[in-house]
C-alpha cells in the first residue's frame, strides 16, 4: 500500500480516505490529507511543532478530535501542518507531534478553510492494513 | 434508479412530499419535502432522504422532520432541514444548527441607483475589498481584548453600535435585535476564544461573500416600499458571513460533549453527528449559552463589516450617510436553534426549532417582526449565487402552520468543490462574470470556481416552490453587479 489519502468528493463538503499499514499511521496520513486540503504540502517547511495528547471515548471519537485539534492549530494560530509522529495510539488515547511552520500568504497559496471534521460518513476499517474516512465541514 | 424515490415517498401536492415513518424504522415522525417533482430527481440522487429520515429520530420532535427546497446532503442534519423539538421533553442538537452558527445575512437599502454606480463599480470593489478582511487566515481590524470578546458574546450588535460601528437603528432591524438572550461566555471553550478573538470583523471564505446588488424585479411593490426598495435600478448591499472559527469550534466541542450525554440519557441515534442532550439538561442548556455566544459574535460581526462598507461606499461616491440613504432593511441568520411557542394540537406548545440553512418567516402581526414591518410581515433574506439573482421574500401564515415559521435560505449546491474546480478555472469564472457585468474581486481563484454559478441550483427555483407552497412570499428579485469573495 503506497498511497497515503485520496480525496473525497461529496456535494456541500469534501473528505479524506487515507490509508496506513497500522492505525498509527492512518491517523497521520489523515492529517496530511486534511492539510493538503488547504496548502501544497510541498511549500511547508518543519519549522516548528507542536505536541497534542488527546482522550476520547473510541476511536472514531479520538479521530474527529485529533483532526479538529489541528483545524483549531490553523485557525488560532496560522500553523500549517506537513509531517506527524503519532507516538502512542490506543482507542482512547493519542499522543503525537506535529511539525510544519506558520502559514505566509508570501510563500503558502491556502486552498480552503475548513471549519471541522465531523461524524458523518466517519469510518475506521481493518482490513490488510487501515482505511479511515472523514468528512470535513468546509 | 432515478425514479425509486417514488416508491418511497407520497405526494401530498406539486410541492409537498412525505416520507412516512415506514421509511426507517425508529422514525418518530415522517419527513416533509418541499419540492417540485424535478428537484426531487436531484435530491434522490444525494440520498438526502436518508438524513432527513434521520432527524425524525429525535427524542421529541414535533409533526415532521422538515426540509426546504434548497435541502442539499450535509452531516447529520441535512443544510435546509428544520426540526421542532418540545422544550419539555424533546432534545437540542447542535448539528441542528450547523458548525457557522448564525450564519446570516444582512440587507442594506442605497439611494444610488445602477446608472450611478457602474461606472465606479470597479473602483468600489477594490475598495470593499481592501477596507473589509476576507479570505483565508485573515484576520480582523478590531483588535479585542478577551475581556471584550466576552461582552461581545452577551451583547451582540449593540457593542458594535455603542462603539461607533454602526446606528441605533441597525440594531432593530435585526433578527433578536441583534442579541440573543442567556449567553454566557463561560460555557464557551478557551478554544473557541482564542479562535475567535483575531477573527471578529472578518468576512471569510468559503461561501460568504459581500455583494452590490441592482433591482431588477419587483413583485409587491406596496411591500417592498415598506422595507425601503422604491425602484427598479436601486442599489442594495448583501452581506453573508457568519461566527466564524468562533462558532465552528464551539459547535466542534459540542458535538463532543454532547456525545456523551447520548448515552448518559440512553438515546437511540442512527448518526453520530446527531449528538444531542434533552432541552432541558444542564448539557443542552450549556449548549444553548454557547450557541446564543456565537450567535452575538455573528451579529457583532456583520455590524463590523456593514459600518465598512458605509465607509467605502461614502469614499467612493463622496456622499454623506444621508446622502446615501444606507439604512439596514433586515439581518436574518439561518443556521440557528431557537425557542418559540406554537400551537400544537390546540394547546400552546414551547418547542426548540432547529433551522440549518433554513430561514425565519414570522408572518405580518407577530410581536417578534419589527414594528416597521408589523403590517407585511418579516423580510426573508434569500441569496443566490453570485452570477444569478438572490430574493427578498417575506413570512406568512402558512409557514407558522405548517413549517415553525421557516422558508429556504439559498441556492444549496449542485456540484461538490471539487468537481466545480475540475471543470472550471478561477480566472474563466471572473472573465464570464465580467462579461455578464459582474465585477468580483476573490481573495483565492480556486474558491471562486468553487463558487462559480454553475456550481448551484438556480434560486430563482427554490424560491418559486416556497412562493407556491405559500410558506414566504416574493417581493423582489436582484441581480449582483459587484462581488467581494474570500
Amino acid at each position: 500500500m503506497t498511497k497515503e489519502f485520496e480525496v473525497l468528493d461529496h456535494t456541500a463538503d469534501i473528505g479524506i480516505i487515507a490509508y496506513g499499514a497500522d492505525l498509527k499511521q492512518a491517523f497521520a496520513n489523515a492529517a496530511r490529507g486534511l492539510f493538503s486540503l488547504i496548502t501544497s504540502l510541498g511549500g511547508v517547511e518543519e519549522a516548528l511543532h507542536r505536541d497534542i495528547e488527546l482522550t476520547a471515548a473510541d476511536a472514531e471519537s479520538l479521530l474527529v478530535d485529533w483532526l479538529n485539534e489541528l483545524i483549531y492549530y490553523f485557525d488560532a494560530e496560522g500553523i500549517l501542518f506537513k509531517r506527524f509522529d503519532i507516538i502512542e495510539l490506543n482507542n482512547s488515547h493519542l499522543k503525537a507531534r506535529g511539525y510544519g511552520e506558520k502559514a505566509d500568504s508570501a510563500r503558502h497559496e491556502l486552498k480552503m478553510g475548513v471549519k471541522a471534521a465531523t461524524y458523518h460518513m466517519l469510518k475506521i476499517e481493518k482490513n490488510n492494513g487501515y482505511r479511515v474516512q472523514v468528512l470535513f465541514d468546509i | 434508479m432515478t425514479s425509486r424515490w417514488k416508491e418511497i415517498i407520497k405526494k401530498i401536492d406539486d410541492y409537498r412530499w412525505e416520507i412516512p415513518t415506514s421509511y426507517k424504522p425508529g422514525m418518530l415522525v415522517p419527513g416533509r419535502i418541499f419540492a417540485s417533482e424535478s428537484m426531487l430527481e436531484h435530491i434522490w440522487e444525494e440520498q438526502v432522504f436518508q438524513q432527513v429520515a434521520n432527524v425524525a429520530f429525535l427524542p421529541g420532535i414535533v409533526r415532521y422532520s422538515l426540509a426546504m427546497p434548497d435541502i442539499h446532503w450535509g452531516y447529520g442534519f441535512p443544510i435546509g432541514g428544520v426540526a421542532a423539538t418540545r422544550v419539555k421533553d424533546g432534545v437540542i442538537s447542535p448539528g441542528g444548527v450547523g458548525f457557522d452558527i448564525n450564519c446570516g445575512v444582512r440587507l442594506v437599502r442605497t439611494n444610488l441607483t445602477e446608472e450611478e454606480v457602474r461606472p465606479k463599480i470597479e473602483q468600489l470593489v477594490i475598495d470593499l475589498f481592501t477596507n473589509i478582511p476576507s479570505g483565508l487566515g485573515s484576520e480582523g481590524k478590531i483588535r479585542a481584548s478577551g475581556k471584550e470578546l466576552g461582552e461581545v458574546m452577551v451583547e451582540g450588535s449593540r457593542w458594535a453600535v455603542e462603539r461607533g460601528y454602526g446606528l441605533p437603528e441597525d440594531i432593530v432591524a435585526t433578527e433578536e435585535s441583534g442579541c440573543m438572550k442567556g449567553a454566557r461566555a463561560d460555557k464557551v471553550s478557551d478554544k473557541a476564544k482564542k479562535r475567535g478573538l483575531p477573527q471578529l470583523g472578518t468576512l471569510g471564505s468559503g461561501n460568504h461573500f459581500l455583494e452590490v446588488a441592482v433591482v431588477d424585479e419587483l413583485y409587491d411593490r406596496d411591500a417592498a416600499k415598506v422595507m425601503g426598495i422604491e425602484d427598479l435600478g436601486q442599489v442594495l448591499l448583501l452581506i453573508h458571513t457568519g461566527s466564524r472559527g468562533f462558532g465552528h469550534q464551539i459547535c466542534s466541542d459540542y458535538v463532543e460533549l454532547l456525545g456523551q450525554a447520548v448515552k448518559k440519557y440512553g438515546i437511540n441515534l442512527p448518526d453520530r453527528q446527531l449528538a444531542c442532550a434533552p432541552v432541558d439538561s444542564p448539557e443542552g442548556k450549556d449548549y444553548l449559552a454557547a450557541m446564543a455566544s456565537a450567535a452575538n459574535y455573528a451579529w457583532t460581526n456583520r455590524q463590523f463589516i456593514l459600518h465598512w462598507t458605509r465607509e467605502s461606499f461614502a469614499r467612493v461616491f463622496g456622499k454623506s450617510q444621508a446622502e446615501l440613504g444606507m439604512r439596514q432593511i433586515y439581518d436574518v441568520c439561518h443556521n440557528i436553534a431557537k425557542i418559540e411557542e406554537y400551537d400544537i394540537e390546540g394547546k400552546p406548545e414551547k418547542l426548540c426549532v432547529h433551522r440549518k440553512g433554513a430561514t425565519r418567516a414570522f408572518p405580518a402581526g407577530h410581536p417578534d417582526v419589527p414594528e416597521a414591518y408589523r403590517a407585511i410581515g418579516q423580510p426573508v433574506l434569500i441569496p443566490g449565487d453570485m452570477g444569478r439573482y438572490s430574493f427578498v421574500a417575506l413570512g406568512t401564515e402558512a409557514a407558522m402552520a405548517e413549517t415553525f415559521g421557516s422558508t429556504c435560505h439559498g441556492a444549496g449546491r449542485l456540484k461538490s468543490r471539487g468537481a466545480a474546480k475540475r471543470s472550471l478555472k478561477g480566472a474563466d469564472v471572473a472573465r464570464s462574470l465580467a462579461a455578464r457585468g459582474i465585477t468580483v474581486k476573490a481573495e483565492s481563484m480556486a474558491s471562486l470556481a468553487e463558487e462559480a454559478p454553475q456550481a448551484y441550483k438556480d434560486v430563482s427555483e427554490v424560491v418559486e416552490i416556497t412562493h407556491q407552497a405559500g410558506i414566504s412570499r416574493k417581493v423582489a428579485r436582484t441581480k449582483p453587479i459587484g462581488v467581494i469573495k474570500g
